[in-house]
């Protein structure tokens, strides 16, 4: 539909909102681009306007050894993070979409609530457990927190995917004969498979960024942010620009890879729905 | 067509609309083909088109919401195509309704009347007035969602024309409804627009229903004007194939004329019809069922081996293989019980001559 | 449709979890904020309700909360007013651009919290980029002292970090708004403007609601920024939490403060919904 194009009183309205959109996309994106401006600076931090763009801060970054076991702890963490949320979030999203069972209201909120609460009661709470249950502070313990806190992103997902998800083709499988199981593994999951990724990528790029949580449930090792906010309670370096700059690349990869994945499974729902649209002559 | 526009502007004064040489494409996707059409004041013109002929987007640029790759379309000494929706004098009756469901059925249809701020006293008695026309006085606060869609369908009328626009558009609005009460409601939108007096343009793809309720349909494929008329000149008299095989089912009858003899399969007749291929449009009420003693005068008779019958209630549709690769379709009254092989005949005179209707891309 | 055996092999572990890991540590939290902390720094499991007494006598909690309330309702106002233009402007007039500008506004998010806080860290310093280009150019001459480590600092560092999540659900609901009702409002009259606050605008409340509920309730519970910028007047009361489980050990009355946070976001998070109900129209 051409929107308001071609009356020219409208453009001026649009104008505003034009000058808003730009003003507020510079607004999110300024602070980052300062952030990288500077990792080049050889003169540190602050400072207008920067000289001497040089290249060491990354250098020193490369060298620096407690930064990359942090990335590694990061990693592992995040990749186990993402097994239980998905071993549990998945499964889940199945019982809220399709069974009924006492409680489940309640189950529903729990599940969610890590969501929009802020990550200090998720992590406060879960300190208190391993407090009473004796459990030690560890890389372990993060992993549980992760895990935790994130499977409502799996379940979100898995969720959302059901919901397109067409049941005539479950119907069919069963109207032609194959039991509740063998539908399951030939043809729900396989619709998830999206879904699934999607929710893989995001459920691994917050756990690596994640910080309210970790913060209580750390023990020896230091996972990534933990170890750059360590640093910034010491003093400010352009290295940490250097390697600000490197997560916002990485950050910035991966959601581009997740909203591509989100499009390619709603284009597919979509083909149907435009399909039914034309048969019922709503085309033109 | 330009005898018509002419005719037609003749009986009825100036016409309301004028749509010249519209044409209308999506990028490479040619939509709408150099369109001109008048609309007369107080006429129920349907636009009548299969799914992707461009109906739509007719309409569309009619009420606003696109605008014309080229052409103009005037409505009285406006020319409308430079107005945005919100200042013409026309509305529009949505194929989904469209109504908002925020507001109840009264703000719905008081809607147009509110933000041209007129004074209350009378939004009040012209939205009961509008109500009243279309039967939903007693629905007044409900909101959409609390309706049926054929109650939907009747305020978003209400909704419309309460703000008496000179021109109404419907886009397909019986189109959701079942057959039954659709029926019903081509009848009361016929008498509607009689009682209020302003001219319709009404799109659908139901042959039936443009039938019924216009004064003149126009037929649009693949973009461009196939045949403007009134409903009895386009079932009688189509111009071309696509015509009468669009409206109203006919047998198309291929054939070759010389030496003042037609031929068409099987069949022969004495023509003054010059030499050359022709293509006739029979339709199954003009052939019949022949009784042994009965010969027609300038008729044409066959026999031939009876494929299928459909039985349509009142009447009954047989299909005839009379040999040659001719099928015939001939319409009975449908009392005849089985039937296996029969004789044909009909009147050349009810053949119609037709042009070709070739493939458009 | 699916066999019983399946529904509770699907249901049965993800409740197992969440009532292990989720419900039980919010039933500790509750039973800790009962507790007291004895001079030797242990827990003493004494029922009593000492702790929210000493929440509503001392002045500095209670304080902190207001201020801190008084920060997120900043941080949501703005963070709407940022927020919702531009959701209209994609979802309106950005035609064939509107998924890359949808891309670009979701970014930031993912972008890491603390690289993002850090950033404003250094913009906002007395020698940080923002006054030192001010001197630059000649627009003051001695650096604003009141941009970090003030109120200030971080009701700006969390507009810009929550703005994105109050575009979200506000974008959602307005893409969410069939078309066709737009084109209706025009074709009875109403200008753009009008149709805007006819019936755009009412149309979008839910997404509104669920917009401001999210960036207030994630500001209110905000530490990091505070930490990182907001100075001594910028404590809000999540930073008290933490210092009752670090250095000033007391876990009973932080585990208080922290379930009367649950208590206020789960408060906020019902009435928010039944609003929400009530605006919802489709």
């Amino acid at each position: 539909m051409e929107f308001l194009v071609s009356d020219a009183k409208l453009v001026s309205g649009s104008r505003w909102l034009l000058f808003h959109a730009v003003a507020v996309f510079a607004f999110l994106y300024l602070p980052i681009a300062v952030l990288i401006l500077y990792s080049f600076n050889r003169d540190g931090v602050g400072g207008f306007p920067p000289h001497h763009l040089t290249l060491d801060w990354y250098r020193t970054l490369f060298a620096d050894g407690p930064i990359w076991d942090s990335v590694l702890n990061s990693l592992q963490v995040a990749l186990a993070a993402m097994a239980i949320s998905l071993t549990f979030g998945v499964p889940a999203a199945l019982a809220l979409e399709r069974a009924q069972f006492p409680g489940k209201a309640l189950f529903r909120r729990l599940v969610l609530l890590p969501l929009i609460l802020p990550g200090i009661i998720t992590g406060l709470s879960l300190l208190m457990l391993f407090n009473v249950t004796g459990t030690k502070l560890s890389l372990m313990t993060i992993v549980l927190g992760h895990g935790t806190a994130l499977i409502s992103v799996a379940t979100t997902e898995v969720f959302a995917g059901l919901q397109t998800l067409d049941r005539a083709q479950e119907e069919a499988s069963l109207d032609l004969g194959a039991n509740y199981w063998q539908t399951f593994w030939r043809i729900t999951v396989p619709n998830l498979k999206l879904p699934i990724i999607g929710a893989a990528l995001l459920i691994f790029t917050l756990s690596m960024d994640e910080i309210a949580v970790s913060f209580f449930l750390i023990g020896r090792d230091n996972t990534l942010p933990l170890e750059i906010w360590g640093r910034l309670r010491r003093g400010i370096t352009p290295e940490i620009n250097a390697v600000s700059t490197i997560i916002f690349l990485f950050s910035l990869i991966a959601i581009v890879l997740w909203y591509r994945l989100r499009m390619r499974r709603e284009a597919t729902s979509e083909a149907g729905t435009e399909l039914v649209g034309a048969v019922e002559g709503n085309a033109l | 067509m330009t005898a018509v526009r002419d005719a037609v502007a003749g009986i009825l004064g100036r016409p309301l609309l004028r749509i010249h040489n519209v044409a209308k494409n999506f990028g490479k996707n040619v939509v709408l083909r150099d369109i001109s059409l008048d609309v007369a004041e107080g006429e129920f013109l349907t636009i009548l088109g299969e799914s992707g002929s461009g109906k739509t987007t007719l309409l569309r640029i009619i009420a606003g919401f696109e605008s014309a790759s080229a052409g103009e379309v005037w409505m009285g000494d406006e020319q409308l195509d430079r107005q945005p929706p919100y200042r013409r004098r026309v509305n529009t009756v949505f194929q989904h309704y469209a109504l908002f469901p925020h507001l109840t059925v009264e703000q719905n249809v008081a809607y147009g009347l509110r933000v041209a701020k007129r004074p209350e006293a009378e939004i009040s008695s012209r939205v009961a007035e509008a109500l009243g026309k279309v039967k939903m006085s007693a629905h007044a606060k409900s909101k959409p969602s609390k309706i049926s869609g054929g109650q939907q369908q009747r305020v978003a009328l209400a909704r419309a024309l309460v703000n008496r626009p000179r021109l109404l558009l419907l886009d397909e609005p019986l189109s959701a409804l079942d057959a039954n009460l659709r029926r019903q409601m081509q009848v009361e939108l016929k008498s509607l627009q009689r009682e209020v007096g302003i001219s319709f343009i009404f799109v659908t793809h139901d042959q039936e229903e443009a039938m019924v309720m216009s004064d003149r349909i126009a037929l649009l494929r693949s973009g461009e004007l196939e045949q403007v008329a009134t409903p009895r000149e386009i079932y009688g008299r189509p111009s071309t194939a696509y015509a009468a095989q669009f409206i109203g089912h006919t047998n198309l009858l291929k054939g070759e004329v010389r030496d003042g003899i037609s031929r068409c399969g099987p069949l022969t007749w004495q023509t003054t019809l010059p030499d050359g291929p022709v293509l006739l449009s029979l339709r199954p009420e003009n052939v019949r069922l022949a009784a042994e003693n009965t010969v027609l005068s300038n008729g044409v008779r066959v026999r031939g081996k009876v494929l299928h019958q459909a039985f349509h209630g009142a009447t009954e549709l047989i299909r005839v293989d009379c040999g040659d690769g001719l099928v015939l379709v001939v319409r009975t009254s449908g009392s005849g019980g089985a039937l296996d092989a029969v004789d044909l005949e009909f009147s050349a005179a009810d053949g119609v001559l037709v042009r070709e209707s070739p493939e458009r891309i | 449709m699916f066999s019983r055996a399946y529904k509770a092999t699907v249901t049965l572990p993800p409740l197992l979890w969440v009532t292990a890991f989720l419900l039980a540590p919010y039933l500790l939290m509750f039973c800790y904020s009962f507790w007291s902390v004895s001079p030797t720094q242990s827990i003493v499991h004494s029922w009593n309700f000492d702790n929210y007494a000493q929440l509503l006598r001392v002045d500095v909690y209670w304080q902190t909360l207001l201020r801190s309330m008084w920060i997120a309702a900043r941080v949501t106002v703005f963070s709407l007013l940022l927020g919702y233009p531009l959701a209209y402007f994609l979802s309106f007039y950005a035609g064939k651009k509107k998924d890359l500008l949808y891309q670009l506004v979701i970014i930031p998010l993912w972008v890491s919290y603390l690289v993002r806080a850090y950033a404003w860290k250094t913009i906002l310093g007395s020698d940080g980029v923002l006054n030192t280009l001010l001197q630059y150019v000649h627009l003051t001459k001695h650096p604003l002292e009141f941009l970090l480590y003030s109120p200030f600092a971080v009701v700006l560092t969390l507009t810009h970090i929550y703005t994105p999540f109050a575009f979200l659900p506000i974008y959602a609901a307005l893409e969410h708004i069939p078309r066709n009702l737009v084109e209706a409002s025009h074709d009875l009259g109403a200008t753009p403007g009008q149709t805007f606050w006819k019936v755009i605008f009412p149309l979008s409340i839910p997404g509104v609601l669920a917009g401001a509920t999210f960036a207030f309730v994630l500001s209110l519970g905000d530490f990091l920024a505070p930490l990182l910028l907001g100075g001594p007047s910028g404590i809000m009361i999540s930073n008290i939490v933490v210092s009752l489980f670090g250095a000033a050990y007391n876990w009973p009355l932080g585990a208080a403060i922290s379930l009367c946070m649950l208590l206020l976001v789960v408060g906020l998070l019902f009435f928010s919904e039944r609003l929400e109900k009530k605006w919802s129209f489709s």
